[in-house]
């Protein structure tokens, strides 16, 4: 392929968007061409600075009060209790009205729980980790330096493993926090995507497979598995991100 | 208007605030981004949800996100054709410097204070069809396939009108920074 054909194919690859062929020769042209690489890395750092920079606007509460209270109108008839004509039920049944009237006027606990606090501190965490130049403490592709590198940093023994044959090599680990408690780092690669791994224990030992979201435009996996929380950040596309996560938890 | 019509029974309510209220935070963000202001865009993000209670009905996928931000899109289109028909053409009349060379070198923008506001501004500045592709895909984290339906153009055209996006996202900024320079000197 002619630089030109490549400079035409380069969003998609950013994007993630290409066959695995396809990617392979790009890469392989990467490498070999400067000027190629260089425009690739222009966009990868605009497509970073996007992401992180600009601005996201969630939804202001009083619209979601507004949207809330007409999708669910206030029930102006009491007819589940048509057969009960004593006063007292219709009593219990305006005071019935009242509450669900307050129920729906009152704006529940729409702030983030946990998971979506937790969430946005990962993010915060990824986008950190790219942005410093501060991706790895440790930099190396051999788990045996990564792993070690650990004891000793944390009071407990974060899995780190061997995914260069999946396409996903090992760059390094690195201590950071998350919810103000130290938590590991483990930082892998597909193509040029970064993949932020963090590991920490689990609040409780049961197996779970959260939701994928997609925070900030970055995709987010998390589970929990033999008492341990994992989060797997990356721009990567959540196909590969969730094959990501699949290795991980085979060989964890 | 909401009286006249007839009582949802209260499954579908429940399903469509567990499948559709829950995006709430993309249609607005998608709202507010095209529309540049909150007022215009808590509006159509009201209507856009009355809208979809409405076709609820007809919505079977597993995407709501995108189903969400696909009635979005056509509720601002139609706003923006009664309301500033004019942005609505001005993506049709191609920048002459859009062929040009770039130099922005992107780098630039992560030492600026200022980088947020920056891209906002340049974000702002773009024609409403580049900004809308460069907030799906960034802001969104959407796949081609994704932007292609919401955005209501071919699934080839996708990947270039980005490309088309990016560059011109970095000459508005190129001219936003040298702007804030030459203040900086004076």
């Amino acid at each position: 392929m002619t630089c030109t054909d490549i400079q035409a194919a380069l969003p998609g690859y950013l994007d993630g968007e290409l066959d695995p062929l396809r990617n392979r020769e790009i890469e392989q042209h990467l490498q070999d061409c400067m000027a190629c690489a260089q425009t690739y890395r222009a966009d990868q750092t605009l497509q970073t600075a996007i992401r992180s920079g600009a601005q996201y606007y969630p939804a202001p509460a009083a619209l979601r009060k507004r949207i809330r209270s007409s999708i669910r109108p206030e029930r102006t008839d009491v007819s589940v209790f048509p057969a009960l004509p004593w006063r007292w039920v219709s009593l219990a049944a305006s005071v019935a009205v009242v509450i669900i009237v307050v129920w729906n006027v009152v704006p529940r606990p729409s702030g983030l729980d946990a998971e979506q606090l937790m969430a946005q501190e990962v993010v915060s965490s990824h986008v950190r980790s790219l942005m410093a130049s501060h991706l790895v403490d440790v930099s190396s592709s051999d788990r045996h330096v990564v792993k070690p590198w650990f004891t000793g940093k944390l009071d407990f023994s974060p899995s780190v493993v061997d995914l260069t044959d999946q396409g996903f090599p090992l760059i390094g680990g690195r201590l950071d926090y998350l919810d103000k408690r130290p938590v590991a780092a483990v930082v892998y690669k597909r193509r040029e995507h970064i993949i932020n791994l963090f590991i920490r224990p689990a609040a409780h030992d049961s197996p779970v497979e959260r939701e994928p979201i997609t925070p900030q435009g970055y995709h987010l996996l998390s589970w929990t598995q033999s008492g341990m929380t994992y989060w797997a950040i990356s721009d990567l596309n959540t196909k590969e991100l969730q094959e990501f996560v699949r290795q991980v938890q085979a060989s964890t | 208007m909401w009286k006249e019509r007839e009582e949802p029974d209260q499954h579908t309510l429940r399903r469509f605030e567990e499948v559709i209220v829950p995006h709430m935070d993309a249609a607005y963000n998608l709202a507010r981004w095209l529309t540049r202001n909150d007022h215009d865009a808590e509006d159509l993000v009201q209507e856009s949800y009355l809208r979809a209670f409405k076709f609820f009905g007809n919505f079977h996928g597993a995407n709501a996100r995108g189903w969400l931000l696909t009635i979005v899109r056509n509720t601002c289109y139609t706003w923006f054709r009664e309301n500033r028909a004019e942005e609505l053409t001005t993506s049709f009349n191609e920048d002459i410097h859009s062929t040009e060379a770039d130099p922005f070198d992107p780098q630039k923008l992560l030492v600026q204070r200022e980088s947020s506001q920056l891209l906002r501004q340049a974000l702002e500045e773009l024609p409403l069809e580049f900004r809308e592709v460069l907030v799906l895909r960034e802001l969104e984290g959407l796949s081609y396939k994704d932007i292609a339906v919401i955005a209501d153009i071919p699934p080839g055209t996708v990947m270039s009108r980005l490309a088309r996006a990016r560059i011109r996202l970095k000459q508005c900024l190129s001219k936003l920074i040298g702007k804030e320079g030459y203040r900086d000197l004076h």
